[in-house]
């Protein structure tokens, strides 16, 4: 069986001066969920675009289930749903015509009224696109996805700008598609999200992919599954003190974050011990400290020295 | 087809309609529909603008009853004799003669109320008493002096003779009304086709229909369709109130007038179609839609005739699509004349929204 998405040292440049994907290979295989994670401007919107058939890639290839773009393409849109970023639907159609509508385009079609039930629509069926909350339209444009009862769903942020219950709806909606058999590919700058939805995920940053794998194997590679996070004071870290945390027992990487000292430590009751008597040695004062679970965004903050969210 | 045996059949096996071709085209005319029918904006300015617009000037344009001129004869030797050559005179139902002394008459001149006095000149005569600068005085003595002049004998020596003139068919409103269906046509067409394609791009929402199979050609057939749909109703409105409010004569045939203003609605979809091409905002579509309607709301005859304009001009004016539709609309309705007469100005037509049609496919940005 061919792999659902693949895509090969693909670029795209705009106006001849952006680059805004620079060579970008990806496999996604059929029923696996995709994550696409990356601080604003990586390059992810591009990337999902040109896979989605709706931007023409500078150079690279890509073939949706083993089909090239430039023929089929709109048999090879039938087998894909897709969510865009930002679609403002029209305002004045109810929740259930802009499903049929959306039904009306592909020659298969799930029941509108089946995909209303499925998204928790149902009780806004007849209510107009204009008077949904920020949750409802995103499962609605979800809905429009669905309803053409795709093999592959692409979403782009679905839950940006989301209050947490809206989220874990939209988690769900999105397991289930997955449990049917379905491929997602998705693209998201939540940590939390690509942890908990994705079976694999790409973190992508200035057009790049900067690393792959599932989310335990990037969070392994950090070498420590903890993160030890102190501040103390009487001592500057300003870079310059960065050997006596390295050099405390289970510390696999020290970074600086402002005054904040973050140790990915892979045995947190050995070096915790070890850290308090070092700052006691130095003179210095512990001004708090906290551990945790390691999690993508270390992974990030570790390969770019940047956070994923940084505004 | 082979293409898709290959791929997985549907992963979730789940319950599906089967969709006939023209399922998404006649959805998208139904969802166009419904949308301008929940815009009460856009019901008042396809439907009720152009409507007020022909009763504010049908209104103002009226034929009013004929002028009555009043006039004061001072009271003296000569007085009961105008009094009597204007009573028998052809004139007399729009003279309106007063017997005034002379302080009351100068009076009533100064504030307007009679526009002549006439007095015995006491030589034998009459003199009139006028006011050169106010053109009802100028009219009152030509047509007093002409009324007693007759009445008193004197023979025309070349005669002549005047028909009124208010017929149907001949009266300003009846100029309009044809000149207001093309305006209508033009406005909508521009705005309805040119508008929503910009909003439509700047919601990112025809970047969303194009991610689905539908047929780009089918979204663009469903906006073409629908604009013929409500074309029929605009018309149709605008023609009824003509003939049922003003008693417009409508010679030629329902089913050519519907015709033309097909060609003229497809037409200027084509220019609207063409204006929203790029554009990525409304601000920058309204701007360019305006700068193109604008010399034709000037020039091409709505209101009043382009013959007005210098000669030199006239072929340029007529070569303006609005132009040749409201020539076109006004010879189909006023006089009748078949379609098949009209072929300089349906080419116009024709060529202006085919031209437009073509670089606007070539143009068009769906993303």
């Amino acid at each position: 069986m061919p792999a659902a998405i693949q895509c090969r040292d693909l670029r795209k440049t705009y106006d001849g001066k952006v680059e805004a994907v620079r060579g970008l290979s990806l496999e996604i295989q059929c029923g696996e969920c995709f994550g696409l994670l990356g601080p604003n401007g990586a390059g992810k919107t591009t990337t999902i675009e040109i896979l989605e058939g709706l931007l023409e890639p500078t150079s690279g290839e890509v073939t949706i289930l083993g089909h090239a773009w430039q023929k089929n393409s709109r048999e090879m849109r039938e087998w894909l749903g897709i969510s865009l970023q930002e679609t403002r639907l029209s305002e004045k159609l109810t929740v259930r015509e802009t499903i049929e509508l959306f039904a009306s385009f592909y020659r298969e079609p799930r029941s509108a009224d089946e995909v209303l039930g499925d998204l928790q629509l149902g009780e806004k069926a007849d209510a107009f696109v204009g008077k949904l909350s920020g949750g409802q339209r995103q499962r609605l444009a979800v809905a429009t996805a669905l309803v053409g009862n795709p093999k592959i769903l692409f979403l782009d942020e679905p839950t940006t700008g989301l209050d947490p219950q809206s989220r874990r709806q939209l988690w769900d909606i999105i397991r289930n598609f997955k449990q049917g058999g379905g491929t997602v590919l998705l693209t998201t700058h939540y940590m939390d999200e690509a942890e908990r939805l994705c079976d694999r995920l790409a973190i992508v940053d200035h057009g790049q992919v900067i690393a792959e794998g599932t989310p335990s194997e990037l969070i392994e590679r950090l070498g420590g599954h903890h993160v030890v996070e102190f501040e103390a004071s009487g001592h500057s870290g300003n870079g310059t003190n960065v050997d006596p945390w390295r050099a405390l027992p289970s510390v696999e990487l020290v970074r600086h974050d402002n005054d904040l000292v973050c140790l990915t430590v892979r045995e947190p009751h050995l070096t915790i011990p070890a850290l308090l008597d070092a700052v006691e040695k130095q003179g210095a004062e512990l001004l708090h400290l906290t551990t945790r679970q390691a999690s993508l965004e270390d992974v990030f903050v570790n390969l770019t020295g940047r956070h994923l969210r940084e505004d | 087809m082979s293409l898709a045996q290959e791929i997985p059949t549907t992963p979730s096996g789940l319950p599906t309609v089967r969709n006939g071709r023209w399922s998404a085209f006649s959805h998208l005319v139904i969802v166009r529909m419904k949308e301008l029918k929940r815009e009460p904006e856009v019901i008042f300015w396809v439907f009720g603008f152009p409507l007020l617009l022909a009763l504010g000037l049908g209104i103002a344009f009226r034929n009013k009853p004929a002028d009555v001129t009043s006039v004061a004869v001072v009271q003296g030797a000569r007085a009961q004799e105008v009094m009597s050559l204007i009573a028998r005179s052809a004139q007399a139902s729009s003279i309106r003669a007063e017997v005034l002394n002379k302080p009351q008459a100068l009076k009533g001149f100064r504030l307007g109320k009679y526009d002549l006095v006439v007095e015995s000149d006491g030589n034998g005569g009459i003199q009139y008493l006028y006011d050169p600068a106010r053109p009802e005085s100028v009219l009152s003595r030509s047509e007093v002096d002409d009324a007693v002049q007759a009445s008193a004998g004197r023979k025309n020596p070349l005669p002549t003779s005047a028909v009124i003139s208010n017929e149907p068919g001949s009266r300003y409103i009846d100029f309009l009304i044809p000149g207001l269906i093309g305006m209508n046509l033009m406005n909508s067409g521009m705005w309805s086709i040119g508008f929503a394609l910009v909003d439509y791009r700047q919601r990112k929402l025809l970047k969303r229909y194009v991610a689905t199979p539908m047929r780009r050609s089918d979204f663009l057939l469903a906006l073409a369709g629908g604009r013929l749909l409500l074309m029929v109703t605009e018309v149709g409105l605008l023609l009824g109130f003509g003939a049922l409010v003003f008693h417009m004569p409508v010679l030629g045939s329902l089913l050519s007038i519907l015709l033309l203003s097909a060609i003229g609605a497809v037409g200027f979809a084509g220019l609207g179609l063409l204006t929203a091409s790029r554009a990525q905002k409304i601000e920058s579509v309204s701007g360019l839609i305006n700068l193109i309607m604008m010399p034709m709301w000037i020039f091409s005859g709505v209101f009043f005739s382009y013959e007005r304009f210098p000669a030199v001009i006239h072929p340029f004016i007529k070569a303006l699509p609005l132009t040749a539709l409201n020539d076109a609309l006004r010879a189909t309705i006023l006089e009748g004349a078949p379609l098949t007469s009209q072929a300089g100005r349906l080419l116009v037509l024709l060529l202006w929204g085919g031209i437009a049609f073509v670089l606007a496919l070539r143009w068009f940005r769906w993303t």
